[in-house]
């Protein structure tokens, strides 16, 4: 593959910036939903 | 800390974990058909494959900013001004940022290959690089103090003005001269010169990361419902704090 530094660059970083994105998203809500009432969660 | 029950743990629910489902399908498919099954490009070579991820972030950004528009004039136009639009448009323009910094990155990158540069004073980089620091600015507005009614009232005007960018950095490259390339896919005479298996790995690209926003959106604004509710919350306590001095 030519120029593959560049290409893998680009997979890794957008690939990596989502990972990163879901898991703080998953561990601030977990986190959150354990400090506020159920009342206050209406998709429950 | 409420002292009422708390059972149901994190954000999601039936609908986002599909949602979830169907985004890590797409874009597993993406990264190994985007890596080393489609074929090369006449032109570009292996350098296409950069497409995409640059693409579909491109895409979601756009998407974003246009939720944040749409939610901020409901907030703005509905009788009730309900907090759930405007955390809606905060949400989705988080998400927006942070794929249009990707958008940037990629096409930075790709830039270098088939450019020789990472970046240039081109109208389509100059106006994509404005819309970036617009959301920038609309996110700083954001976490300005005050209550919520004057964060929403705020940031819902700044966002119905910077959405108007959007079709001036989309038809940037048509109303100038400029090194990025036009529309391939939504060109205006409708023939799409490309690789089927090329065409399927870009159009699944987009709705992967299509679902993987509205995903992202889902959880983030539950997450600001619950930062509302905590503070709501905490307020209460302090003025029943207070009201208990004041009585003693």
């Amino acid at each position: 593959m030519n120029h593959a530094g560049f290409i893998i660059a680009t997979y890794g970083i957008t690939f990596g910036v989502i990972i990163g994105l879901v898991a703080y998203t998953i561990k601030q809500g977990r986190n959150l939903s354990q400090t506020v009432a159920d009342k206050d969660k209406p998709w429950t | 800390m409420s002292t009422e029950t708390q059972t149901y743990k994190g954000v999601g629910t039936p609908t986002t974990r599909m949602y979830g489902l169907m985004a890590v399908v797409a874009l597993g498919w993406v990264l190994l058909g985007g890596l080393f099954f489609t074929p090369e490009d006449a032109v570009q070579g292996d350098a296409v494959r950069i497409m995409y991820v640059h693409v579909p972030t491109a895409w979601v950004a756009y998407l974003a900013f246009i939720v944040t528009g749409i939610a901020s004039a409901c907030w703005l136009i509905g009788k009730k001004h309900s907090m759930g639009f405007d955390r809606v448009a905060g949400a989705s323009a988080e998400v927006g940022v942070l794929f249009m910094a990707m958008t940037l990155l990629s096409g930075s990158l790709w830039g270098r290959i088939t450019w020789g540069t990472f970046w240039v004073w081109d109208p389509r980089l100059t106006t994509t690089a404005f819309l970036f620091v617009t959301y920038l600015g609309y996110l700083a507005v954001r976490g300005l103090g005050g209550t919520a009614e004057q964060r929403a009232r705020r940031s819902s005007v700044i966002a119905l003005l910077a959405v108007l960018e959007i079709p001036l950095v989309h038809f940037s490259v048509v109303l100038w001269r400029s090194l990025h390339q036009r529309a391939t896919v939504l060109s205006p005479d409708g023939d799409i010169k490309m690789d089927g298996l090329m065409l399927f790995t870009l159009l699944f690209g987009v709705f992967g990361f299509t679902v993987l926003f509205a995903w992202l959106v889902s959880h983030r604004q539950r997450i600001k419902a619950m930062q509302d509710a905590q503070q709501v919350t905490a307020l209460d306590a302090a003025v029943t704090e207070r009201l208990n001095e004041v009585q003693a």
